[in-house]
C-alpha cells in the first residue's frame, strides 16, 4: 500500500517529505558545508572540483552549477538548504525566490508589494486551464 | 508555583532580523512592520517574564539532514546566536533555564510525547526574531529562554492535533514547577508564504485572517485543520503556523485576553501575524 500523499496535485510546489529527503541527502548536506567559511572560499575556487566530492547524482551537479534551484528541488534539494549557495554568492533570498518563479527579480518583488501570489488558481494542477482532476 | 502569564504569536522573518540589524527600520518599506510591534515591546516592558518558553523551528542551521528530531527542548545554560551564512546576528547570547527545561522535559516525555533532550545547539533565526521583535536591541535579553524547535522542515511534520496537544502537557508541566515563576510562551513561524517551487510567493490573507480569528476563539477547532489545507492555502511553508497551537494550547481554557493583533504583507517573501494574548486562569 503506498504512502498517503494529498500534496502531490498542488501546482508549482514540491514537498520535501522523507522520500525527497532521501534523494537530496548529499545535495543538501553539500549545501549545509557552505555555511563555513573555509568551504564557500574552496566551492567558489572551482565549483566542479568541490562538488566532485560529494556522493551527489551529476543532475544534482548540475543544477547547482547552473543555480537551477526548480531543478535541485526536483533532486531532493531543499530550499533551506538551498538558500545557502544563494548566502554564497551574495544574493538576497527574494532574488533566489523570484528565479525559480520565471519572474524578474523586479517583477517578483513587486507582485509581493501587491500582496503576494493569490491563492485564487493557484491550489490545484490544472486548475488555471481547467482540467482539474 | 510556576504560571503562563501570557502567549505571543508573531512570524520570525530573517529579512527582519537583517531590517533591524542593519539600522532600516525606518526605511518605507520596513518602517510599517515595526510600527506593529510598537506596542508589543512597551507590553514587554510593563509584563516582563522571568522565563520565555519560545516554540520556533530550525531552518538547516542546528539541525542538518544528519538529525531531524520532531520536537526538542534545549536544555542548555547558553544559545549562541548562529551563523546562518553571513555572520551571527549581532544580538545577545541567549540565556537559558536548565532547571525548568528539563522538568518540563521529564514531564512532558511522562506524558508521552518523545522529546529530544537538546543540550548543545546554536539557535537561528527563528528565535531571534521573535526577542527582536518584542525586545528591541538590548544589551542581553530581558529574561532566560527555553528555546523548543519543531521540525517544519521535512514532512511529515507533526500534525496540528499533536502540537495542540503537546501545549497542554507543556501547560501541565510548568503549573507543577515549584518555583514562583512568571512565564512567557511563544509560538513563532508563519504566516502564508511559500519559498519554493514557481508557485513561490504565495500570500493568503483571507487565510490568515482567518487563522488569526480561529486560533483566539477556537484553538481547538484550527488543531483539527489537516497539513494539506496549510499547504494548498497558506504556501508549503505557511505549515510553520502548526506550531502556534502549541503555545496557544498551553493558555488556560477559559477564553484569553486579546492585547494586541498585527497584520502586514509583505516583509520579503512572507505576511506577517502578530497576537499578544494575556492568560485567564
Amino acid at each position: 500500500m503506498s504512502l498517503d500523499k494529498p500534496y502531490l496535485d498542488v501546482p508549482g510546489t514540491t514537498i520535501f517529505d522523507a522520500e525527497q529527503s532521501r534523494k537530496g541527502y548529499w545535495l543538501n548536506q553539500f549545501c549545509m558545508s557552505l555555511m563555513k567559511s573555509a568551504n564557500r572560499e574552496r566551492f567558489k575556487a572551482d565549483e566542479r572540483a568541490y562538488l566532485d566530492e560529494w556522493a551527489m547524482t551529476e543532475e544534482q551537479k548540475q543544477g547547482v552549477l547552473t543555480r537551477d534551484l526548480n531543478r535541485c528541488i526536483a533532486a531532493g534539494g531543499n530550499i533551506y538548504f538551498l538558500a545557502k549557495i544563494g548566502a554564497t554568492d551574495g544574493k538576497s533570498f527574494q532574488y533566489m525566490a523570484a528565479s525559480m518563479t520565471g519572474m524578474t527579480q523586479e517583477e517578483y518583488a513587486a507582485m509581493m508589494l501587491a500582496g503576494g501570489r493569490s491563492p485564487e488558481g493557484n491550489r490545484f494542477i490544472g486548475e488555471q486551464t481547467g482540467e482539474k482532476k | 508555583m510556576a504560571k503562563i502569564t501570557a502567549s505571543v504569536f508573531t512570524s520570525h522573518v530573517p529579512a527582519i532580523g537583517a531590517a533591524l540589524d542593519l539600522g532600516k527600520t525606518r526605511d518605507p518599506y520596513w518602517q510599517p512592520v515595526f510600527q506593529g510591534y510598537e506596542y508589543s515591546k512597551q507590553w514587554m516592558k510593563d509584563n516582563p517574564p522571568d522565563v520565555i518558553f519560545l516554540v520556533y523551528n530550525d531552518h538547516a542551521t542546528a539541525f542538518s539532514l544528519e538529525m531531524i528530531p520532531t520536537f526538542a527542548i534545549g536544555c542548555a545554560a547558553e544559545f549562541k546566536p548562529a551563523d546562518e551564512g553571513w555572520g551571527p546576528r549581532p544580538v545577545p547570547t541567549v540565556i537559558g533555564h536548565p532547571e525548568l527545561a528539563s522538568h518540563i522535559a521529564q514531564s512532558v516525555i511522562q506524558d508521552d510525547f518523545d522529546l529530544t533532550i537538546v543540550n548543545k545547539m546554536d539557535v537561528d533565526h527563528g528565535l531571534t526574531v521573535p526577542l527582536s521583535l518584542m525586545c528591541g536591541q538590548p544589551e542581553a535579553w530581558p529574561c532566560p529562554v527555553i528555546p523548543f524547535a519543531v521540525n517544519v522542515v521535512q514532512y511529515p511534520v507533526p500534525s496540528g492535533q499533536r502540537c495542540y496537544n503537546l501545549g497542554k502537557a507543556i501547560r501541565k508541566a510548568i503549573e507543577a514547577f515549584d518555583q514562583d515563576l512568571n512565564v512567557h510562551i511563544w509560538g513563532t513561524g508563519g504566516m502564508s508564504h511559500q519559498l519554493q517551487g514557481p508557485r513561490a510567493g504565495l500570500i493568503n490573507k483571507a487565510f490568515d485572517n482567518a487563522f488569526l480569528d480561529r486560533l483566539v476563539t477556537d484553538p481547538a477547532g484550527q488543531a483539527a485543520v489537516p497539513h494539506i489545507d496549510y499547504v494548498r492555502e497558506a504556501g508549503s511553508e505557511g505549515i510553520e503556523l502548526v506550531m502556534w497551537l502549541i503555545a496557544r494550547a498551553a493558555m488556560s481554557d477559559k477564553p484569553p485576553t486579546l492585547k494586541h493583533r498585527f497584520y502586514h504583507v509583505p516583509a520579503s517573501n512572507t505576511a506577517v501575524g502578530h497576537l499578544i494574548l494575556e492568560n485567564n486562569p
